[in-house]
């Protein structure tokens, strides 16, 4: 099957490759760049271990093809922060135990930040709701909601780019 | 897991879209936002040699109000119409719809044209329409033309739409429909409902329900419509014995096969507990506002 270039903004760096029609976005992200913080969980839309940013929209990135991100701008875990300089969200889950296992955390993480861009300090409900389509076997949700409502209020704080122990 | 091979085309228009169908026929499928289609292409139930992506064409993905009705481009994502305020206030039956769609990240990717055209007889849109009277616009390179929904949807994963046509807008009546309700029981959060129930009332200054439409998502090859349901609750009161019996009504015309979700006895009466709790809460809405 004949390759085609496809290119879009990952994480504010333009990538361009030669690609399959079929090759998801997941793939590309992993395979093609080495993106391996966005992780590949049950790979039927269900569980949003994938979930990435894409023009600041969480979507499970197993069920877009990468095709269907030419020209838009993609967010990944890497791209919003660095164990040397945290996101807010990324310190609140340390902070508050929002991770055993880790494995959903990508997608957990990105989800919130959708949600904190648009609902700077939700409530439970809200927080659940937009968590639904992030599936954790681990923690039983309740430190993942703790850590939203922290990420909320250290961002409110303008606290961006810390270290833990900084804070 | 991958879908298997195949060429990828994405056309800047609708004409465009529609000669690419004409040219690769049953070889091709329409690509919307890709939430029902990608999964399956995934499992292989699905295998098209050729894709046809809409999402590069311009100036399919709107809300507008235009009077008497609600325009709603087919490109506009799920999202978009549970986040819209205009949606909330003129239709509200449509935007409680919206919310409960899958879950927050298949509705960033889902669209209105994809959820209708894919037919899926447990898709929840489907029975909004039908259930609101909406019409829906479909177009190809030869002009276009306006079905109505309760046409639109002929069995299971099929619809009125011929080969080289695309569904380009959906058009949703406001007055009539701003007292609509959509329910629907879910096993779980973000899965497809196990029953799902549209009801949209018309009513009188002194509370008569003149008319009714109601409409049921799971229970049926296709969307199902209650009409005897509709006609024991037109021209009456609302009252628990009135609401009681065209519940059952709406129950027996229910067409339900079991499956892992539940037994058909099951589903047949939840479609009686939950057109019951549609019909409140559609006959609510007014004192509401």
């Amino acid at each position: 099957m004949t390759k085609v270039r496809v290119s879009m903004e990952v994480n504010q760096q333009m990538r361009d490759a030669q690609i399959e029609p079929r090759m998801l976005l997941v793939s590309f992200l992993r395979e093609e760049l080495g993106l391996t913080g966005t992780h590949v969980g049950c790979e039927t839309t269900n569980c949003g271990a994938c979930t990435v940013l894409l023009d600041g929209r969480g979507v499970k990135s197993c069920t877009v093809l990468a095709l269907q991100a030419e020209g838009k701008k993609v967010t990944t875990i890497e791209g919003i922060g660095t164990a040397e300089n945290l996101n807010p969200i990324q310190l609140a889950f340390w902070e508050k135990h929002g991770l055993q296992c880790g494995f959903c955390t990508p997608g957990m993480i990105l989800a919130s930040y959708e949600l904190l861009e648009a609902e700077p300090d939700p409530d439970e409900k809200v927080i659940r709701e937009a968590l639904s389509g992030n599936l954790c076997r681990c923690t039983g949700y309740v430190n993942i909601i703790k850590s939203v409502k922290y990420a909320a209020k250290l961002r409110k704080k303008g606290m961006r780019g810390l270290r833990k122990g900084a804070a | 897991m991958n879908p298997k091979s195949f060429e990828y085309h994405a056309p800047k228009s609708v004409a465009e879209a529609s000669s690419l169908a004409e040219e690769y026929g049953m070889d091709a499928k329409f690509l919307a936002g890709g939430q029902s289609l990608i999964p399956l292409m995934k499992l292989r139930l699905l295998s098209p040699s050729h894709l046809i992506d809409l999402g590069r064409i311009p100036g399919l993905s709107y809300i507008r109000d235009e009077g008497n009705h609600l325009a709603i481009g087919a490109m506009e994502r799920i999202a978009g119409i549970a986040r819209s305020d205009l949606v909330r206030r003129q239709c509200p039956i449509l935007s409680q719809c919206a919310h409960q769609i899958a879950d927050p990240l298949v509705r960033n990717m889902g669209t209105i044209g994809g959820n209708l055209s894919h037919a899926d007889p447990t898709n929840d849109m489907p029975a909004v329409m039908v259930a609101a009277g909406a019409s829906i616009v479909v177009a190809s390179g030869q002009g276009s033309r306006v079905i109505p929904a309760g046409d639109f949807f002929v069995d299971t994963f099929t619809t009125a739409l011929k080969g080289t046509e695309v569904l380009v807008e959906v058009k949703i009546p406001i007055g009539p429909t701003r007292r609509g309700a959509y329910l629907k029981l879910e096993r779980q959060a973000g899965d497809f409902g196990i029953v799902g129930v549209a009801a949209v009332l018309e009513m009188s200054s002194d509370g008569r329900c003149l008319a009714a439409r109601i409409a049921l998502t799971g229970v049926g090859p296709t969307v199902v419509k209650a009409t005897r349901a509709e006609e024991i609750l037109k021209g009456v009161e609302l009252d628990k014995n009135t609401i009681d019996r065209a519940s059952r009504a709406a129950a027996e015309e229910a067409q339900p096969s079991g499956d892992l979700r539940g037994s058909a006895e099951y589903k047949r009466a939840m479609v009686e507990v939950m057109t019951s709790r549609t019909i409140q809460a559609a006959a609510r809405r007014r004192a509401e506002r």
